[in-house]
């Protein structure tokens, strides 16, 4: 281990990817990329909620068939959503027959889960890990702010919670990129309470991982061939440029942010996508297909997370943020 | 210490690059709205007026309320009136079929947990203030009546 850096000396291997999504995420930039667009928002349920679990199951479901594995080659499952008490992951996982691990780090979720999975399977305690995490538009609003149909206006600075979900399989056989490398992120709080404006709140989050992953690894940011984080949105990733170049590291045409790539510009999304979902659609599908036919050879993905809920937000607290950054080496 | 500033500094730079709204399409769009809807309300009143003639004025004034407010939640019910309020804002919340869709908002919404807990009591997570400034100021407004009317 080296400063909040540590290196797999096995190497192991996302074997396999799976992402689903609604259709309003189909019809945004990664469409052509997703394995499953939904025909609409509750996926066959009453509830958004149960859609929400169902979209998780069937994103593992799908992740163990793409790694041509059966559900008895499992070992764990480690998942995690936005609701209260990740009730999702934990409702999801009651549908399958391996132990489970919930998790929370908000939208940053999908690399938490990597990293860990990646240290158990390169120690060898355990063959396959599936990671999981999703989110729901839906659910999410109703959680977090108003309902549906309240005639408001949203601010220029908010973001569209995304509705999907990926999932993958980490294993030290098979075929797929690698994570070479995990570094694990402080809780970074620089005084931003508007929950309108995530971006802002999380940049430094991303900025302090990338800073800590850059001193530990000695590399800089034109050694990766994809730099992304995941939901910081037109806004936060804006702010990451500048507070990197505060840094002396200057973010070049290799930066780009799930969240401001997720939606095209006529679906109003205004500052982009968020979510867990966010960032685990896009590396399920576009960056685990660039990845497997050797576009990208070296990324670094960092999704950050704003670990905050309802009661603190009413309580008039900052927003404490968290990001987790994984290398991924073709 | 450090910290504070930092953070002092920190929002002041984000305040300065948020993307600014343009006030005056926002304010142009909202006040031809809830003009609008105050037209729309007032040939309502005329009409009930025209085919009641035998009514009081104020009878007018509720009937028009009551059509008014079963028109918005109606929209809201078949998911109009949120693309009216995206679109014009303040001019569809100030008016009386704003209060209606922020009732049968979370009606909606909250259908999915039962009657009770879901619909009743959701039902006034929005408009609730709303109804407690209202009764409230009315008694404050109700006293300083009565104060003066002793003189």
């Amino acid at each position: 281990m080296q400063g909040q850096t540590i290196k797999l000396k096995n190497r192991p291997k996302i074997i396999g990817s799976y992402s689903i999504v609604g259709p309003k995420e189909g019809a945004g930039n990664f469409g052509d990329y997703f394995d499953y667009v939904m025909k609409n928002d509750f996926f066959g349920e009453d509830t958004f909620e149960k859609a929400e679990r169902k979209m998780l199951e069937s994103a593992i479901t799908g992740v163990i068939q793409d790694a041509k594995l059966q559900t008895k080659d499992i070992d764990f499952m480690m998942a995690g959503d936005l609701l209260n008490q990740i009730i999702s992951s934990s409702y999801a996982a009651r549908a399958f027959q391996f132990p489970f691990l919930g998790l929370y780090g908000a939208c940053s979720t999908m690399a938490e889960s990597l990293a860990l999975a990646a240290l158990l399977v390169d120690e060898g305690y355990c063959k396959n890990i599936v990671c999981s995490t999703g989110s729901h538009f839906s659910t999410a609003e109703r959680q977090y702010r108003f309902p549906l149909e309240l005639g408001n206006q949203r601010p220029p600075t908010s973001q569209w919670t995304v509705t999907g979900a990926g999932a993958s399989v980490v294993s030290l056989n098979g075929e797929g990129p690698s994570i070479t490398m995990v570094t694990f992120g402080k809780v970074v709080d620089w005084g931003v309470n508007d929950v309108n404006n995530m971006g802002a709140a999380m940049a430094p989050a991303a900025r302090d991982t990338m800073l800590a992953h850059f001193k530990s690894t000695k590399t800089k940011p034109d050694d990766y061939d994809l730099i992304v984080t995941g939901d910081l949105g037109k806004l936060g990733s804006e702010i990451l440029i500048d507070l990197m170049e505060d840094e002396g590291y200057k973010l070049g045409t290799n930066y780009g942010d799930c969240g401001q790539m997720y939606f095209r510009r006529e679906q109003k999304t205004l500052c982009g996508a968020s979510g867990a979902g966010c960032c685990a659609t896009v590396f399920n599908s576009y960056i685990m297909k660039k990845l497997r036919e050797k576009q990208y050879k070296k990324v670094l993905f960092m999704p950050t997370g704003a670990l905050l809920s309802t009661t603190s937000t009413q309580q008039g607290d900052t927003i404490p943020c968290v990001c987790h950054a994984i290398v991924l080496e073709s | 210490m450090e910290d504070k500033k930092r953070n002092e500094a920190y929002n002041k730079y984000v305040k300065a690059k948020i993307p600014k709204t343009k006030p005056w399409p926002s304010l142009f769009n909202s006040f031809w709205v809830g003009g609008l809807i105050c037209v729309i309300g007032q040939g309502i009143n005329d009409i009930y007026l025209l085919i009641f003639p035998n009514i009081s004025q104020q009878t007018g004034w509720a009937l028009t309320l009551i059509t008014l407010i079963f028109i918005a939640s109606f929209l809201t019910g078949i998911g109009v009136y949120d693309q009216i309020g995206k679109f014009a804002g303040g001019g569809s919340i100030v008016p009386i079929t704003g209060f209606s869709n922020s009732i049968a908002s979370p009606s909606i919404e909250f259908k999915s947990e039962g009657i009770i807990y879901g619909i009743c009591v959701k039902m006034f997570t929005i408009a609730g203030p709303v109804i407690v400034f209202g009764v409230a100021s009315s008694m404050v407004v109700g006293l300083i009546y009565w104060i003066i009317s002793l003189f």
